[in-house]
């Protein structure tokens, strides 16, 4: 789960890293009286879970609280990469004399916490990362140990940052160390932490994602979840534990099993199809589960024909099969529907499938050229 | 021979009276896997199907029964301490079937783990199968008869699938490997091609991986210098959009790396051939 600039930010001063005087607003008086409040420059900056905000114009300097409402209305009104802004953070402008980037996330590889740094802060690190990788510092840090001082001394003067700084630097370590591991981050990511003028160190930006695996002990960051920046349907198919994934094909998939779910999508393209989603209903679902899952396959308007791979385990094709002729009773819908069910009761399974004028396949072969061929209206 | 469980595996099952754990135990048992033992804290004295003896502890289910081998279906709040639980009892090899582990408790769990010298497979994995032998997991029985094929995959149900078509051709598995579909795991696809290197049983290898990672491409790395056994494989997510999750946590395409075309580039530069959708597997193999 991703949270906005905002939210992280918050999150980063309970844990004592320092952030600049602001608030979130969703109007644009709001966002005047926030800078009435600050009485100084501020800016305004878009809340959206993307990335180039700025380069995007969603983040906009204002001298007075005149120019912050103007340019608040102004941005409340953008749609950044296809999201509509809703939210707009009203912070005090800093005098900036250097930008740092600095982060902490998860090094699948090495199976271990990574701390990045880098002296060229305020780009997109992937950027830095492409153009000039020499600019990156990694240090992994031991799961079982954390975080240690001489680490972040080390990351300090590895970037070359003056050494009067190295003790704020280590404060926002430790500090971010402790966001990461007591929140399940598996980013938390400061860009740009910036040296003002007068010399203090703040966390100018901020991102977070969290493990979503982990949000059964996090029911506070829970409720932190923007539904508006989902996909509804997404949202909807979470709420049944189903996994889905709109994508712009017109075929729709309902299969078990997320390596099989991938595997049938990919199967519909090699013959000549476009998947309209991925969907994994899981193991042991039940008719319920699959009646959810075909009214949201179906709420998707592209979708031209759809089709149901389940291969038994756990998961019993007759079970499936009641969910596919509960869910048909009630969306009654008109595409054609290409089914196939191997493995634990698929014999029943088409039994009862057999009066639902459903076209069945054998093959995963056979299933994805007849669903391409229904799609096309063949 | 196969690799990892046989006919002398001696199975603790943790979490043995709950659902999933008391179905997949009978399933086991019916397969004809050896089940010693069970845990459940606070059920200890009990029995389960009045055959499997049921321990507080993991420590005292090895001390009574000499488990070799234990496997995992706790909910994934617990999953990390019955995985530290087992390895401090000194059981060798670890089983977690478990899904939604979180990525930091994986992180410290394998730390720990590589300083025991435990193996564990998972979690998020259908677990093991050597046919006709020992099953430990959740993989159907059925679906797969013995042969010489060695299989390791990330997935469960395309696990199956693959297992399923070779059988309807009459080839068949030593050892069928669920390595999970988790970003931090036990045992990642270059450990199982080693044991598969070494084991006299199998002949040749199918391994089926998906986006995300670097997993594959070490893999290919090792199969082009130290594998003699040819290795056939198939990618699943050619279609998978960049940055989403596609149901298993690991399968995340992320600033432009782990893409199933990169793999399979990989792959085919090292030698392997790679089915361009499950079924064309077998064929493949012959």
């Amino acid at each position: 789960m991703k949270l906005h600039e905002y939210q992280s930010k918050q999150i980063f001063a309970k844990y004592g890293i320092p952030i600049p005087k602001g608030r979130v607003a969703a109007t644009a008086s709001e966002a005047k009286a926030i800078a009435e409040e600050l009485g100084s420059r501020v800016v305004i900056k878009s809340q959206v879970l993307v990335g180039g905000r700025g380069k995007a114009g969603g983040v906009k300097l204002a001298k007075d609280p005149e120019e912050a409402e103007q340019l608040a209305t102004q941005i409340l009104a953008m749609e950044i990469k296809g999201l509509p802004v809703r939210k707009v953070l009203v912070d005090e402008a800093a005098a900036i004399e250097s930008e740092i980037y600095f982060s902490i996330t998860n090094d699948r590889a090495a199976r271990k916490p990574v701390m990045i740094a880098s002296a060229a802060g305020g780009m997109e690190i992937e950027e830095v990362a492409a153009k000039t990788p020499e600019k990156i510092i990694k240090l992994h840090i031991d799961p079982l140990l954390g975080l240690r001082d001489y680490q972040a001394r080390d990351l300090a003067a590895s970037i070359d940052l003056p050494r009067d700084y190295w003790k704020d630097f280590g404060k926002i370590a430790m500090g971010l160390w402790r966001v990461y591991t007591e929140t399940d981050a598996s980013l938390a990511e400061i860009n740009p932490l910036v040296i003002t003028k007068d010399k203090r160190m703040i966390a100018l930006d901020g991102k977070m994602i969290i493990d979503d695996n982990a949000m059964f002990r996090h029911t506070d960051l829970a409720e932190m979840r923007d539904l508006d920046e989902e996909v509804p349907a997404e949202t909807e198919a979470r709420k049944y534990g189903l996994t889905y994934i709109k994508l712009d094909g017109n075929i729709g998939c309902m299969v078990n099993g997320a390596g099989l779910a991938m595997t049938t999508m990919d199967i519909v393209k090699l013959f000549g199809g476009e998947p309209a989603n991925f969907l994994d209903i899981g193991g042991g679902a039940g008719a319920d589960k699959v009646a959810a899952a075909m009214r949201i396959i179906l709420s998707d308007v592209n979708v031209k024909a759809v089709l149901f791979n389940i291969f038994g385990g756990i998961t019993r094709c007759d079970e499936v099969a009641r969910g596919i002729l509960a869910a048909m009773k009630e969306v009654k819908p008109k595409a054609p529907m290409v089914v196939r069910l191997v493995g634990t009761n698929a014999e029943e399974g088409r039994k009862l499938l057999a009066d639902a004028k459903m076209i069945t396949a054998e093959t995963l072969a056979d299933a994805a050229k007849k669903a391409v061929a229904a799609a096309k209206g063949k | 021979m196969s690799i990892l469980i046989n006919k002398n595996t001696r199975l603790l099952v943790q979490g043995i009276t709950g659902n999933e754990g008391l179905f997949h135990t009978r399933q086991m048992i019916a397969y004809g896997t050896n089940v010693v033992a069970g845990m459940t804290p606070g059920k200890g004295g009990e029995w389960v199907d009045e055959k499997i003896p049921v321990f507080d502890s993991v420590k005292l289910a090895v001390e009574a029964t000499g488990v070799n081998c234990t496997v995992i279906f706790v909910p994934a709040r617990f999953a990390a301490d019955a995985m530290y639980e087992a390895a401090d009892a000194g059981i060798p090899l670890i089983v977690c079937i478990t899904e939604g582990v979180p990525v930091q408790d994986m992180m410290r769990v394998r730390n720990y783990l590589d300083q025991k010298k435990v193996r564990l497979i998972g979690p998020n994995c259908p677990g093991l199968l050597t046919p006709g032998e020992s099953k430990v997991g959740i993989i159907p029985g059925d679906i797969a008869i013995s042969g010489n094929v060695g299989c390791v995959s990330r997935s469960g149900t395309l696990t199956y699938e693959v297992l399923y078509a070779l059988k309807l051709v009459g080839m068949g598995a030593s050892t069928c490997v669920g390595i999970g579909g988790d970003p931090i795991n036990g045992t990642n696809f270059i450990d199982v091609l080693e044991m598969f290197e070494h084991d006299p049983q199998t002949e040749k290898v199918v391994m089926i991986g998906e986006i995300g990672g670097t997993d594959e491409d070490k893999a290919a790395e090792y199969i082009a210098s130290k594998m003699t056994k040819p290795v056939v494989s198939f990618i699943a997510g050619q279609t998978a959009p960049a940055g989403k999750r596609m149901g298993h946590a690991g399968a995340i395409i992320e600033g432009g790396a782990g893409t199933a075309a990169g793999k399979v580039k990989a792959l085919e530069a090292a030698g392997v051939r790679v089915a361009k959708h499950p079924e064309e597997i077998p064929s493949l193999l012959k």
